[in-house]
């Protein structure tokens, strides 16, 4: 093949692929102008609260996870997990709750579980309009929990 | 095509009865899409994620079809794959290749040909998107065909072979403009021809090698992901070079039970016809 048409043939492959990665990338920008911090961009202390109101009625509503919640003090269990998510979220917050490990142990929390806890948390953060990067965001800074939440 | 469209309609019927019970657990996306060959990954690379949704404890499961329109050649592809506990999938599709001009060219009489492929895939350890280290899993394909005659012809040496594959996966949560990112990387040992196409080994080889093999992109939202993909094959056909194959993707996850893709595809000189591109698309449902 010669030289020409190989250099032909590479640009009409690159044409589409740059053509959608640049609208990707201005699609993305557009709906993701940075205010501040993550807790900022939550929308601060209700847009945290209205998440987690969201994520204790998804959690009830499962019928995997529900029952760990049975002898559990929900208004104590929803202000620490408000403080948590600030605190993760570098809001101005201090937690005052018991450390993860302490939380989970002993509870047999399985992958699923896990699993299922985020596919709530996602949902709520859906529900109250929390846009795509800052749902990602909450995600990965939560992400690393997993390794002392789950028991394997 | 029979047994394909029983085991298709049955797997269908059970997803229509699926949404009573509860749906599985992993998230929306981690199931990826169906590749030509059945098992869990992009279009044209089979990933460490496994097929469906399910987690420890859980069944996931797809069935797709899956249509490439290149300049001289198309491609059909149906099957289904099932997972139990995130841990094993088995899978199976059948392709019907058509040869277009070339069967006009070569003055054959069926255009057509039609391969089997069935699949196992174990994942070794590790998580998508949890933890530092990616997803480990191996796979094997047996593939088979039914109508041997054109792959003979231009110089295919076996008409069914296997082949072993390991793969790699990684979700970075926020990775990129804080979308999202999935980076795959599989190493096949194969000596599949055209993806076993056109048969196995040649007058050029009949030993396999380790092909390399990689999809990447990310999700601009929840349910909708863009990528590329790239997948090498070996030179053992005289007849005519194998160059590797392309893609780039949009793939739509409207529901943990529906997947739409859609593809621009370079599949490069496919038996002596240069540049062969055009569209893919596939449909999958799953669970």
């Amino acid at each position: 093949m010669s030289h020409a048409k190989a250099l032909h043939r590479r640009t009409e492959i690159r044409k589409p692929l740059v053509a959608l990665l640049l609208a990707c990338c201005l699609a993305a920008l557009a709906s993701n102008a940075r205010a501040g911090t993550l807790y900022e961009d939550l929308g601060g202390n209700d847009g945290v609260v209205g998440v987690v109101d969201q994520f204790l009625w998804n959690l009830a509503d499962d019928e995997h996870v529900s029952h760990y919640f049975v002898e559990t003090n929900l208004e104590r269990f929803r202000s620490k997990l408000i403080e948590y998510i600030c605190v993760k979220a570098e809001g101005p917050c201090t937690y005052t709750g018991d450390s993860m490990e302490r939380t989970h142990a002993h509870m047999g929390v399985t992958v699923t579980d896990f699993n299922v806890t985020v596919e709530a948390l996602i949902h709520a953060m859906e529900s109250q309009h929390i846009p795509t990067g800052v749902q990602n965001r909450l995600l990965k800074v939560l992400a690393p929990d997993y390794a002392t939440v789950v028991q394997e | 095509m029979r047994v394909t469209k029983i085991t298709t309609m049955l797997l269908l019927a059970c997803m229509t009865a699926m949404p009573a019970w509860a749906d599985s657990s992993r998230i929306l996306g981690t199931g990826g899409a169906s590749t030509i060959e059945g098992a869990a990954g992009g279009g044209i690379v089979p990933w460490a994620a496994l097929v469906g949704y399910g987690s420890e404890g859980e069944w996931g499961a797809a069935a797709f079809s899956t249509q490439l329109r290149v300049t001289d050649y198309s491609l059909d592809a149906k099957g289904l794959a099932i997972s139990y506990n995130n841990r094993v999938e088995v899978s199976y599709a059948r392709q019907n290749f058509d040869l277009g001009t070339l069967g006009d060219a070569l003055g054959l009489s069926g255009h057509r040909f039609r391969q089997n492929v069935f699949g196992l895939k174990y994942r070794v350890s590790g998580d998508l998107i949890y933890g530092t280290l990616p997803q480990f899993s191996v796979g094997l394909q047996h593939k088979n065909h039914l109508d041997f005659a054109v792959p003979a012809l231009v110089g295919g040496l076996r008409d069914s072979d296997d082949e072993l594959y390991v793969s790699a996966a990684k979700v970075w949560l926020a990775g990129v403009l804080d979308r999202n990112v999935f980076l795959n990387i599989t190493a096949r040992y194969s000596r599949a021809n055209q993806a076993g196409l056109l048969g196995f080994g040649g007058d050029l080889g009949d030993k396999r090698d380790v092909l390399l093999e990689g999809s990447g992109g990310f999700f601009l939202n929840r349910k909708l992901a863009l990528g590329m993909e790239y997948r090498q094959h070996p030179e053992n056909l005289g007849f005519s070079p194998q160059d590797a194959w392309k893609d780039v993707f949009v793939a739509w996850f409207p529901t943990k039970h529906l997947s739409v893709v859609a593809a621009h595809a370079d599949l490069g000189t496919v038996a002596t016809l240069p540049d062969q591109r055009g569209w893919y698309v596939s449909f999958a449902v799953s669970y």
